[in-house]
């Protein structure tokens, strides 16, 4: 078997990937927090003002990564509902389960950020534009997740009703992405991309860059430390999970 | 084969229920009746809303009929033996939605011009109107299909399928409203119209699939 297919083999155990995550979890929150504090007082204090929004576009250093995270947090959990219904992976359930919160809190700091910034900018803290309304509609598809997994009896048909919703529900975020070219509104268009010439500033830019990985690193830690604890608590009464909890009274838990 | 079978026996069961299966059409009226009361004073508002309020009203009128679709059958057993026959599932599934939407949504299109007349839709739009509705709300029935499918036999629908249901009905009301919307300051509606067109197309090709795979899970416990 390649190496590759060998991690995913062990993916499908949550132990392992408990053990394995461990150094993980920590390395991810402090590289998450640091690069936040390095990207927001260099997006706040040092980067240039817009010539045009003045100091209200420096919100765009909260907005443009929550908005990112928006959309990807919810592909990431169209792709494990896939891995879910195919390969009946333990975790992947595991993962939409403590990713669905956690995306639907990100998206409506993107809403809420996105208000703050229109109001100065637009003249109004909402407009029905594409865009705006499409995050919205994320923010919902989000709470019908969860709201799914409440009503269902039973945590395996629970968890993969929930992932054929996930899937269903990733039909919306290419609709999100390109809504933007399709009905060209008053949101203007994407900021920032990976693959193209930015159209700002390297030190506007730049800023941006670093909080946007900084939020990434950050929410993945927030995504593992929730999927390590939903892990301890689904597979409590196993005794690897008693073994470790008993390390983890006498104080030399790992 | 199967699907024209099972399209057969809800159509039936729908006709020799006749009273259940005018619901539908019956909340549409209704609905658009409140929306003409509420704005009956001012008949220049109602006439530009108008286009858009039937468009909302009829996805609301899917959303409520789909929500009991595998109720009745969930309960006496019917959909148990549809996912044993051994035959494709999806095709079953298929032919269901089939006989649904001619009983709830393609009332609803036939009345649409009617009820756009009463409120005063522009006289232009209601062509479109009626052609949008009609290549929309199969869409709205499949869609609401898969929330149905998802939360059948949990003995409680309602809000919760509407919770599901009606973030999926967002694009197929952008450009059902907005075709009829276009149409009625003039212009061609066309794209809006192939667009719809498109995600009919998708899902009619995907939504069995899904559907029948929730139904599976409701037999599991």
């Amino acid at each position: 078997m390649s190496r590759l297919g060998a991690f995913v083999h062990r993916l499908g155990s949550p132990r392992w990937f408990f053990d394995m995550t461990k150094p993980w979890l920590a390395g991810l929150a402090i590289i998450g927090i640091a690069l936040l504090i390095v990207g927001t007082v260099w997006g706040l204090v040092f980067a240039p003002e817009d010539y045009q929004q003045g100091n209200s576009f420096r919100i765009i250093y909260v907005h443009v990564p929550t908005a990112h995270l928006a959309e990807a947090l919810y592909l990431a959990m169209g792709v494990a509902g896939v891995v879910l219904l195919v390969w009946r992976m333990k975790l992947a359930d595991m993962f939409i389960a403590v990713t669905a919160p956690v995306g639907m809190a990100i998206t409506g700091v993107a809403l809420l950020t996105g208000a703050i910034w229109g109001k100065p900018t637009w003249g109004a803290w909402w407009v029905w534009d594409a865009r705006t309304t499409s995050v919205l509609v994320l923010f919902f598809l989000y709470l019908g997740l969860m709201v799914l997994r409440e009503a269902i009896p039973g945590r395996e048909r629970a968890g993969r009703a929930v992932a054929v919703l996930a899937i269903v529900g990733t039909v919306n975020v290419p609709i999100i992405k390109y809504s933007v070219d399709w009905w060209l509104t008053l949101h203007q268009p994407s900021s920032f991309s990976l693959t193209e010439q930015p159209t700002m500033p390297v030190e506007m830019w730049l800023p941006l860059l670093v909080n946007v990985i900084g939020f990434y690193c950050s929410v993945a830690a927030v995504v593992l430390a929730g999927l390590r604890n939903e892990i301890l608590e689904r597979e409590s009464d196993t005794v690897w999970v008693r073994d470790w909890l008993q390390r983890a009274q006498s104080g030399s838990g790992s | 084969m199967i699907a024209l079978a099972q399209a057969g026996r809800d159509l039936r069961i729908a006709f020799r229920s006749r009273g259940e299966a005018a619901h539908p059409l019956a909340f549409f009226a209704l609905a658009a009746t409140l929306f003409g009361l509420g704005l009956g004073s001012d008949l220049e508002t109602l006439g530009l809303v108008a286009v858009v309020a039937i468009w909302v009203i009829a996805l609301l009128s899917c959303m409520l009929a789909a929500e009991s679709l595998f109720r009745r059958d969930f309960e006496d057993g019917t959909l148990e033996q549809m996912l044993l026959h051994g035959r494709p599932v999806f095709l079953a599934v298929l032919g269901k939605l089939a006989a649904h939407w001619c009983v709830s949504g393609l009332p609803l299109v036939l009345f649409a011009p009617l009820v756009g007349f009463m409120l005063q839709a522009p006289a232009q739009a209601l062509p479109v109107l009626t052609l949008s509705l009609l290549i929309g709300t199969p869409t709205l029935t499949m869609v609401g299909a898969v929330a149905a499918a998802l939360t059948a036999g949990l003995g409680r629908g309602g809000l919760l399928v509407a919770l599901i249901a009606l973030p999926l009905y967002v694009p197929v009301l952008v450009f059902g409203a907005g075709a009829s919307v276009v149409a009625a300051s003039g212009l061609s509606a066309l794209p809006q119209l192939l667009w719809l067109l498109a995600m009919l197309a998708a899902a009619v090709t995907f939504a069995p699939f899904a559907v029948g795979f929730a139904l599976r899970l409701s037999q599991e416990y």
